[in-house]
């Protein structure tokens, strides 16, 4: 059937995460943060579906797991979202650099 | 009585405690709570003096702690020589307590004065009734202590204040030399009682060299003490105190301690010759030493100093030659003599409110009661026959002679010369002539004053005949336990000790009375001696620059370790946690990107570690 290596979708997923990661920590409009988390999220589900078809023990688990993640990362963003709207209304900007009060 | 003697040196306690409490309360009132004490304590120490008379010597001991399996006791003996001096001291005190209501009256602190007094006595008599040499070193410090408090009572003089400090300095220095020879002694007798001690070294259970070694130790803290050389420099400084607490210190307390020390140890230093040989040279160089510093002094009270350091000096002579009685005898016909000399002085300083005696003069007739006790008070000093002073020195005279040191016993005599001649300078110079200084309205001091001065006076004259070679030697009897303790003494001894004192006093007579000799003859004649005997043989410059200079230099020498050394490590350290905290804080700056960085840093160490150790560490 398909001959894609199980590392071809771990060298993706790991891209994606890096790309994921280096935006979540150098972005500045948390909108694209935010986004970049969802792109870390997504190579994690990567991982987990390719885990379940092609890991030492091929199960469904990997990928209910993966269900599970979206799931999760679909709530994390609608809170995160929230988080955004409410401080937006507060400050007037969504700017990362300037939501800094945890400091005091 | 002589169980209950233990209640002696506690009413001097109490005064010192009460007023302590209640004595800004009292004001002056607090001289009869301070008299009151030290009466009791005499009246008391009468008791004890006179059953210890037909009774053997009692002794209280009790455990106070246990180290081990060593029991350390406290407690008490009534030896005849502690008997006696309980007597003396608590005598002179509650004289110089009444006298200072006189002398102090209108100072500020008043009650503390009264209180250092009480804290004073209260050493003085404790050390005096202990029975072991732990017990004596307490009390020993505890007199320093009161010494100290009592020297810088005028603190807010500069001179006070370095005078205090230089006692309480010059006596730690000789303290550590008795606190060392005690050990020694404990470490070998496993005992600090006296009794216990002098058993092991008559059972020579001590090797000689140590019984030397710890007997001359404990002379080393005597010396400090008592002001012997080249210790004394203190107790002529001392003077910067009170006058009434100079003739406290001088006469039964502090200064006598060493002598009692020397005395009450007197075993242990006849098992060693050298140790004797060393106590007498010492003491017979004093006598010598401190008389001709004596000679050339303008300072009323630097003079009886002199004087005391001198007399010091002629009772270590005496113990060191093995006159364990002329000592004794000395020292309490000196308490005697010498505390009237002091407040007699007290009394004339009093009036004319100067020290110098170049500005006094013509004070005989002005001062109908001082000036007479004042001559009764030198006379005695100088060795004139009859009074007290007469007996004990020419006692001291025969035992250094025919204990054989014909060398020391001739430093003696001239020592005496020397004696005679500077306190009759003083009384000529203070009493005899023309005023020569600005004070005008000079009276006698009141009765308060006067009283306690007439007492010493007739104890000065009468103090000598409680041993003589005339009419028993009672003394001797009491402090030795056998009759006929006196030991036959070539007549010519006598005459010689008449002799030179009255020859010291002819001198002085021709010199500042008469003034057929003119007064600057020594300072014309040999102007080095005169500026060397001035500067006290520059003793207190030679320790300047030697000690003083040694010490400045390795302290800044340790000053700079400490700051370069010490201070830069602590630095180091220091500024190494600042970094610290500053990188930290710095990474705290509520930028949640920082610390997401910061998260997965340390996230890719702990994984690099992982794959590096293969698991966990």
């Amino acid at each position: 059937m398909s001959t894609v290596p199980l590392s071809a979708y771990l060298v993706l997923a790991l891209m994606l995460f890096c790309i994921g990661l280096y935006g979540a920590l150098t972005k500045r409009n948390t909108v694209i943060v935010l986004i970049c988390i969802e792109l870390m999220l997504n190579a994690v589900n990567i991982n987990l579906v390719a885990f379940s078809k092609y890991g030492v023990n091929p199960s469904i688990t990997g990928q209910i797991f993966s269900l599970f993640t979206i799931t999760v990362a679909a709530a994390e963003a609608a809170v995160g979202l929230a988080i955004l709207m409410a401080f937006y209304r507060n400050r007037k900007t969504v700017n990362i650099d300037e939501i800094d009060s945890m400091k005091h | 009585m002589m169980e209950n003697a233990w209640i002696i040196p506690l009413f001097p306690l109490l005064s010192f405690l009460l007023l302590l409490v209640v004595g800004k309360r009292l004001k002056e009132a607090s001289a009869y709570v301070g008299m009151a004490a030290t009466f009791l304590s005499f009246l008391v120490a009468v008791a004890v003096l006179v059953a210890r008379f037909n009774q053997p010597t009692f002794e209280a001991t009790h455990v106070w702690f246990t180290i081990g399996k060593m029991d350390i006791t406290a407690g008490f003996a009534v030896t005849p020589l502690n008997a006696l001096m309980l007597v003396v001291v608590s005598l002179v005190s509650f004289l110089v307590h009444m006298y200072s209501k006189g002398y102090m009256h209108g100072d500020e602190r008043f009650p503390v004065f009264y209180a250092y007094l009480g804290l004073f006595t209260f050493a003085m008599l404790g050390l005096v009734l202990s029975a072991n040499l732990l017990q004596t070193y307490i009390f020993w410090e505890l007199v320093g202590l009161g010494s100290f408090l009592l020297i810088g009572f005028y603190f807010y003089k500069e001179e006070a204040k370095a005078a205090a400090k230089k006692a309480f300095i010059m006596t730690r220095i000789g303290d550590v030399g008795l606190l060392i020879g005690m050990i020694l002694l404990f470490w070998q007798t496993k005992s600090f009682q006296y009794d216990d001690i002098f058993a092991a070294v008559n059972a020579g259970k001590l090797s000689n060299t140590l019984v030397t070694l710890s007997a001359i130790l404990i002379f080393v803290g005597a010396v400090g003490k008592s002001g012997q050389f080249p210790l004394h420099t203190w107790l002529p400084d001392a003077m910067e105190g009170p006058t009434p607490v100079s003739a406290l210190i001088h006469a039964a307390t502090m200064v006598a301690a060493g002598v009692y020390l020397v005395a009450s140890l007197f075993p242990l230093y006849e098992a060693s010759e050298t140790a004797m040989l060393t106590v007498a040279v010492v003491g017979g160089f004093t006598a010598i030493f401190a008389a001709s510093i004596g000679l050339v002094q303008t300072d009323i009270k630097r003079v009886l100093a002199y004087s005391t350091v001198s007399q010091l000096g002629y009772m270590m002579l005496a113990l060191g030659a093995g006159g364990y009685v002329a000592g004794i005898f000395h020292l309490t016909t000196h308490a005697f003599f010498k505390a009237l000399l002091f407040l007699a002085a007290g009394s004339v300083i009093h009036a004319v409110h100067t020290q110098d005696i170049e500005k006094m003069g013509g004070l005989w007739r002005k001062m109908p009661l001082t000036a007479p006790l004042f001559l009764i008070g030198t006379l005695a000093i100088s060795g004139v026959p009859l009074l007290s002073g007469f007996f004990s020195k020419d006692e001291i005279l025969v035992a250094v002679w025919t204990h054989g040191h014909p060398v020391l016993f001739w430093l003696a005599v001239i020592a005496a010369f020397f004696t005679a001649f500077y306190m009759f300078r003083l009384f000529f110079l203070v009493f005899s002539g023309e005023t020569r200084g600005e004070a005008h309205d000079v009276h006698e001091s009141p009765a308060v004053m006067t009283v306690p001065m007439v007492v010493l006076g007739v104890l000065a004259v009468v103090a000598g005949y409680v041993n003589t070679p005339w009419f028993g030697t009672f003394l001797g009897d009491f402090l030795t336990g056998e009759s006929g303790a006196h030991e036959e003494a070539p007549a010519w001894i006598m005459v010689v000790a008449t002799a030179v004192s009255l020859a010291g006093i002819f001198l002085a007579w021709l010199m500042y009375s008469k003034k057929s000799l003119a007064r600057d003859w020594l300072s014309s004649r040999a102007p080095i001696t005169y500026n060397v005997l001035l500067n006290k043989y520059y003793i207190d410059e030679f320790y300047m620059i030697t000690v003083g200079y040694a010490t400045k230099v390795f302290s800044l020498f340790l000053q700079y370790v400490d700051r370069f050394i010490v201070e830069g490590l602590a630095s180091l350290i220091a500024s190494f946690t600042k970094a610290i905290g500053t990188i930290g804080s710095r990474l705290q700056n509520g930028q949640v990107q920082m610390y997401g960085a910061v998260t997965f840093i340390g996230l890719t160490i702990l994984v690099v570690i992982l794959a590096f150790t293969g698991g966990y560490l």
